[in-house]
């Protein structure tokens, strides 16, 4: 099993990159630069299409003196790096009790239906990647998907589907919940902070 | 000191013990897979559990640190339950493949589960496979019996200092690797053979060819370079099987490096198993009674100032005695064991030891290291630095080549301009040695084997004098050998007599015999018309330049001495019998000098042994350091601009042994960026 | 029901403004200046006499943990790391004090950052909070230009800084010495205890870890005295907390109300109550996934704080209540969450390594009913074998749900089982 992908196209940062670079580096104490391993492998992911080469990897050990060996286990532990390419819209389906018991196999089955992908594909067009994801901490949103940075909420097959068409065609539909509500207010209204209080 | 219950037991022990140190103080034992006194404590097998009153949990007692009126609990249900349901979780994806596995007999896994394994198992799902990982030529991995003990990571980040070896992934998909499946690139990488609790990792070579209760053992001591490494000779019959490291805190702790562990292949390539006389420009099989006729009809009636004698890296005290002892009957003062030339001399023996000792590396406090790269000539000296500078507070300075040893250090420049500038105190560094309390000096074969070597040597003296490395009991004047004859030969009087010749002067062709006592790191190309009599176990260069052979015993197969770098005198022991008609060196020299009619003065090892302790009183004080005397050595000289260049080319290939192993040549091959000069006999 | 004047979190919903400005209007940062000078004993016996328990899920008195850090420093700094890795299922609190009320957890940051002698605060975020990290970053900037935090913070005389550090997708990393780990730039593996964080924490130097929540209360609590704040709740529970309610209810959403509020309450008044009715509710997890599950009739009348839901063999933990109605295949409820934990576990430790695919493997064959009723037996030793004996509480908190469900529907799962097996035989 091949640890990562070599793409034989070197890597570096942009100009832009390195003084972002440059100022998670400066967060850490002096001499404790190993602790932007991860902002930087974020950093090299969002340059390279959502994924991490070989090359990123190394060239992130090399940017921060870390061994090759320790950016590899800190690439494979944690689940947000991809270290395979991935679609365009990068669709990460909560399926975790809470959102299990508010429909997430109906979403599942949209994107086996809707896009012809399950847990780990690519739909054909590389437009969507579908990884199943444990929970995501939008609870009371449910059921959620995090479509590249955007969370999507309070779905269900329909207004899903309504989401993929929108991203097929090009839009970006407006994140968050997906019915009338506001955030992680009860629906059709909250409940309480009803009094005017200061500033409210 | 705290002072706590282990079972009933009342123990005291010194702050930092851990429980499970205390333990075992108590008499108490504690199973474990992860823990290892030599490396940090990762606390993940959780074998080691064991109950302390007022914790609402078992403890793992390898992490906690022994505290004053703990009361200890080892043996109730509670721990045996804890540590039976550790061992079921082991096991459940463990494959269980016992009887194929190379660990079997001597695996901790299958040890431990005899007293908490269950003799069923409870688990009806599918085991884990785990796929297997290239590490390279010398480490066969077999990943699904791996149990994450972690032990092999943090040997390779901890002590071999190479951060190859990582844990990827997470959960039970986590699994042992090297970096893109690279072979481990270390001198030291075989130790995780040893560390490892199970058969994930074994011995590449040695998978399949024996069992470990089929083996002899024998106690011995490697040779393969000046460290003197204890090690375990596991033979079957006639076959040395595998090397195994002996634990000895002064010199090797418990780890063996790569060379000395894999070269044994070599013990059965390219011997030299029956006598060789050369006739009509060919070397021919002959009987020992021809050999020694061709020998003594040509040493017949000459005169001892045209024969001259040269002994190998190889060579053990006992046949160096015999020589210089019979070299002295011949009446010749060209004898030298200093095949490389090195500006040594045997007026004082504190100027050819490594004073300090390797353990008293650990009290230095700080280090300069002048033409040696002690990774390749002596990898477990280099991890004794490591060890060292991983404390702290310890500085280290080179002067020489520039190469990765595993830790930080000041690069102070190429060549003997820049140790003089340290010896006249105009380097920084030399502030560093002045206020260090126990500062210590290396000095390697590269600095010495030069022309300028004695005042190279002069200009070191000039440091340890100056700025007081040797003061009280501490001397941190240090002589790095690659070669495990040097300091024997030395102690010995293998140099040069009154008039006589050193190795290049009895190279220029002009001596009518010269006898080469395991001598192949030698250009054979200047030996001229010499007469050329190799005494040696492998046909390396030595023996294709020979005109007469006569074939030795190698280290394995003979009670021996050798002295390591450090002036350690220790006994290698026999542990199968040399190949066909091959013999114990120092017989064959005793039997030579009698056809010569010069017969040496002792008729049993003990009674040549006894003459060595004449002559160098220490040779009695097996396996101590006995300290030298601060004395006089080196020659004030001018030294030239030339930069030092390291000994050693290729860490795998050093010595006619390894250069005949096949393992060995497969490691150059992998690892090697700079490859040895082909000798033609590889494999 | 709390009134909102006693609610901390005046924004919760993200009605108003969440930029300094808006804060400001909303009472934070309000001469927090007069806090510092209360001086750090001051704070740390206010946050004690408040009775705040953490809310991160263990409930470790907040004050007290701040007085484990050293007082003098031996020359390492000390720091405060703010645990916002919010991954236990059902919680979604932190991350609407993040992208709604981000300058209220700063000031908490400056606040209790003095009182424990820290230097800096390290917002440790996870990774998927994207927007909520911006909004953070954006907050931190105001925070620094308005002279708020970082030299002669709030006009105090003490220099204080706040980073953000995001994290990249692992649960454990709310594991307190995880997080440390992966903020030192390595996998989140959580350290051998002790050493404490307090000792030695990250980087080597003195810290404590505290949960968003629990830092976002403090400056109201000392501002409004902590007599106001343990006078809400019951003693040993006090103060206001953040709910989250999910699952099987009318209107999911999360609320600040009083701590030890019946659940029923919270569920009905808040939450449009069950779907299909109160009799429609099967089970409740009261305090996120690690905890075990309450029956209805356990759930008709407790009250929700530490030591009610502790006395009915489960917890407050995050105060995230996941409601199942009886529609509910609680099997595979539960069983997601062995998935879960089996996708969450570090790998470290044999127990949980080993142990959580064991029982998830066997979670999914009493979900289809493909196992034995001894197998039963055997789920609950294995689940004991884990609690109780890995390095952090990832183990125990595999091993909970799990014992939740068999402690209180053993019978659908001998059920399912037979009725497996009639199919099969049939």
């Amino acid at each position: 099993m091949s640890q990562v992908i070599e793409t034989g196209k070197a890597f570096e940062f942009t100009a832009e990159n390195v003084e972002k670079a440059k100022k998670f580096i400066a967060r850490y104490p002096d001499g404790r630069q190993q602790s932007a391993v991860m902002p930087l492998l974020d950093l090299a992911q969002r340059q390279n299409e959502n994924w991490l080469s070989k090359e990123a990897i190394e060239y992130v050990g090399n940017f921060l003196d870390v061994p090759y060996m320790r950016v590899l286990e800190v690439a494979t532990f944690y689940t947000m790096y991809n270290l395979k390419p991935v679609g365009k819209y990068f669709l990460q389906l909560c399926r975790t009790t809470p959102c299990w018991l508010r429909g997430s196999d109906d979403l599942e089955a949209v994107c086996k239906n809707k896009l012809g992908i399950t847990n780990g594909e690519t739909s054909e067009d590389g437009m969507f990647s579908l990884l199943e994801v444990e929970c995501l901490g939008a609870c009371v949103n449910a059921p959620v998907v995090q479509i590249n940075d955007d969370f999507y909420e309070d779905l269900n097959g329909e207004n899903f589907e309504a989401v993929l068409d929108k991203l097929a065609s090009g839009d970006v539909p407006p994140k968050g919940p997906q019915i009338d509500r506001i955030n992680s207010a009860p629906e059709g209204g909250p409940t309480t902070l009803l009094e005017k209080t200061e500033g409210a | 000191m705290p002072t706590l219950t282990v079972d009933g037991v009342e123990v005291t022990v010194d702050p930092g013990t851990t429980v499970l140190q205390a333990c075992e103080e108590a008499g108490a034992e504690i199973p474990r897979f992860c823990y290892h006194e030599r490396l940090s404590i990762a606390g993940n097998c959780r074998m080691c559990l064991v109950e302390m009153e007022k914790a609402p949990k078992l403890i793992a007692s390898c992490a906690m640190p022994a505290g004053d009126g703990m009361v200890i609990h080892t043996n109730t249900q509670k721990v045996k339950e804890g540590r039976e349901g550790a061992m079921e979780f082991l096991l459940i994806n463990h494959p269980l493949d016992c009887p194929i596995c190379d660990q079997g007999g001597e695996c901790d896994l299958q040890d431990q589960s005899m007293a908490y394994g269950s003799g069923t198992s409870r688990y009806d799902e599918l085991k884990r496979a785990v796929s297997e990982k290239n590490m390279g030529p010398l480490i066969k991995t077999t990943m699904t019996r791996c149990i994450h003990c972690t032990r092999c990571v943090r040997f390779a980040t901890e002590v071999a200092g190479v951060e190859e070896l990582g844990a990827i992934n997470r959960g039970e998909n986590m699994e042992i690797a090297t970096y893109l499946e690279q072979a481990l690139d270390s001198e030291l990488s075989g130790n995780i053979i040893d560390l490892c609790p199970v058969g994930a990792l074994t011995s590449k070579p040695y998978a399949f060819t024996a069992r470990p209760w089929e083996l002899s053992k024998t106690q011995s001591i490697d040779v393969l370079d000046a460290v003197g490494a204890n090690i375990r000779v596991d033979s079957r019959g006639q076959e040395v099987m595998r090397f195994l490291p002996r634990l000895n805190e002064d010199v090797n702790e418990e780890w063996l490096s790569d060379r000395s562990r894999f070269s044994y292949d070599g013990l059965k390539a390219q011997r030299l198993d029956t006598p060789y006389v050369r006739k009509d420009g060919k070397l021919q099989p002959a009987s020992w009674g021809e050999a020694f006729d061709a020998v003594v009809a040509k040493l017949d009636g000459l005169d001892g100032a045209k024969i001259g004698a040269i002994a190998g890296d190889l060579a053990c005290a006992e046949s160096m005695k015999a020589l210089k002892d019979l070299m002295d009957l011949i009446g010749s003062p060209n004898i030298d064991c200093r095949q490389d030339g090195a500006a040594l001399s045997t007026e004082s023996r504190s100027g050819y030891i490594f004073n300090s000792t390797i353990a008293g590396i650990e009290e230095a406090d700080a280090l300069l290291i002048v033409g040696s790269n002690p990774r390749h000539e002596a990898a477990l000296i280099n991890a004794r630095i490591r060890k060292r500078w991983k404390m702290g507070n310890f500085p280290i300075a080179l002067i020489g080549e520039q190469v990765d040893l595993t830790y930080a250090y000041d690069y102070l420049g190429a060549g003997p301009a820049t140790l003089k500038e340290v010896a006249e105190g105009k380097h920084s560094f030399a502030e560093t040695l002045k206020k260090a309390k126990r500062p210590m000096i290396i000095v390697g074969q590269g600095a010495l084997s030069r022309s300028d070597g004695a005042a190279v040597l002069a200009l070191a003296k000039k440091i340890a004098d100056d700025f007081g490395l040797v003061s009280g009991d501490w001397n941190g004047f240090n002589v790095l050998h690659t070669a495990a004859a040097r300091v024997g030969g030395l102690d010995l009087g293998l140099v040069p007599g009154e008039g006589g010749r050193n190795v290049k002067d009895m190279l220029d062709g002009s001596l009518d015999v010269l006898f080469l006592l395991s001598a192949d790191e030698i250009d054979t190309s200047k030996l001229g018309n010499s007469f050329v009599i190799y005494q040696g176990s492998h046909g390396d260069a030595g023996a294709s330049a020979a005109d007469v052979i006569l074939p030795g015993a190698a280290y394995t197969e003979k009670d021996a001495t050798w002295v390591n770098t450090e002036g350690r005198v220790q006994l290698g022991r026999r542990a199968i019998f040399p190949p066909g008609e091959a013999r114990e060196d120092w017989t064959i020299l005793r039997a030579l000098s009698e056809k010569l009619g010069k017969t040496l003065p002792y008729n049993t090892i003990f009674e040549l042994r006894q003459k060595m302790t004449e002559a160098a009183p220490h040779f009695a004080e097996i396996d101590e350091v006995t300290p030298s005397e601060w004395g006089t050595f080196g020659t004030e000289g001018p030294v030239e601009d030339v930069a030092f260049t390291n000994p050693i080319s290729d860490y795998y290939l050093t010595n006619p042994i390894s250069r005949s192993s096949r393992i060995m040549a497969e490691c150059s091959a992998t690892f090697s960026k700079v490859k040895g000069e082909g000798t033609g006999t590889n494999g | 029901m709390l009134k909102d004047q006693d609610r901390i979190f005046t924004n919760l919903y993200g009605i108003h403004d969440w930029k300094l400005a808006g804060a400001k209007s909303r009472g934070v940062w309000d001469n927090t200046k007069a806090l510092i000078e209360m001086g750090q004993d001051g704070i740390i016996d206010a946050m004690k006499e408040s009775g705040l328990r953490g809310r991160g899920g263990a409930g470790f008195p907040t004050g007290l943990k701040w007085s484990f850090m050293p007082k003098e420093s031996d020359g390492r700094p000390s720091y405060l790391v703010v645990n916002a890795d919010e991954s236990e299922p059902g919680t979604c609190k932190d991350r609407e004090i993040m992208r709604f009320d981000p300058h209220r957890l700063l000031e908490g940051c400056l606040v209790a950052g003095f009182a424990m002698r820290a230097v800096a605060a390290y917002i440790y975020i996870r990774g998927e909070f994207v927007q909520e990290a911006i909004n953070l970053e954006i907050a931190i900037q105001e925070a620094y230009d308005d002279g708020l935090i970082g030299k002669n913070a709030s006009g105090s005389g003490y220099d204080f800084d706040i980073y953000l550090h995001r994290g990249a997708g692992a649960y454990i990393c709310g594991e307190e010495t995880a997080l440390i780990e992966s903020l030192e730039g390595n996998k989140g593996q959580p350290r051998l205890k002790p050493p404490f964080p307090a000792n030695v924490g990250v980087w080597g130097c003195p810290s404590t870890v505290n949960n968003v929540e629990s830092i976002a209360v403090a400056p109201e609590i000392l501002r409004r005295g902590e007599g106001w704040f343990s006078g809400l709740g019951r003693p040993n529970n006090t103060g206001t907390k953040l709910f989250c309610i999910s699952g099987h209810v009318n209107k999911p959403c999360n609320v600040e109300e009083e701590m030890g509020i019946p659940l029923k309450e919270l569920i009905e008044k808040h939450a449009g109550g069950v779907r299909g009715g109160w009799d429609n509710l099967l089970a409740v997890i009261p305090g996120g996934s690690s905890v075990p599950l309450l029956p209805k009739d356990i759930c008709d009348d407790i009250l929700m704080d530490f030591d009610s839901l502790r006395d009915a063999q489960s917890g407050l933990g995050t105060a995230a209540v996941i409601v199942m109605d009886k529609s509910t295949d609680v099997i595979r409820a539960i069983e997601r969450l062995s998935h879960f934990y089996k996708h969450e576990s570090c790998g470290q430790c044999t127990p949980c390594r080993e142990g959580t695919g064991w029982m998830w493997r066997v979670m999914q064959r009493l979900v289809s009913g493909d196992a034995e009723v001894e197998e039963i037996d055997m789920l609950i030793n294995v689940s004991k074998r884990i609690e109780g004996h890995t390095i952090c509480a990832l183990g125990d908190a595999a091993a909970w749900p799990i014992q939740g469900l068999v402690r209180h529907f053993r019978p659908v799962i001998e059920e399912r089982i037979k009725s497996r097996k009639a199919s099969k035989a049939a």
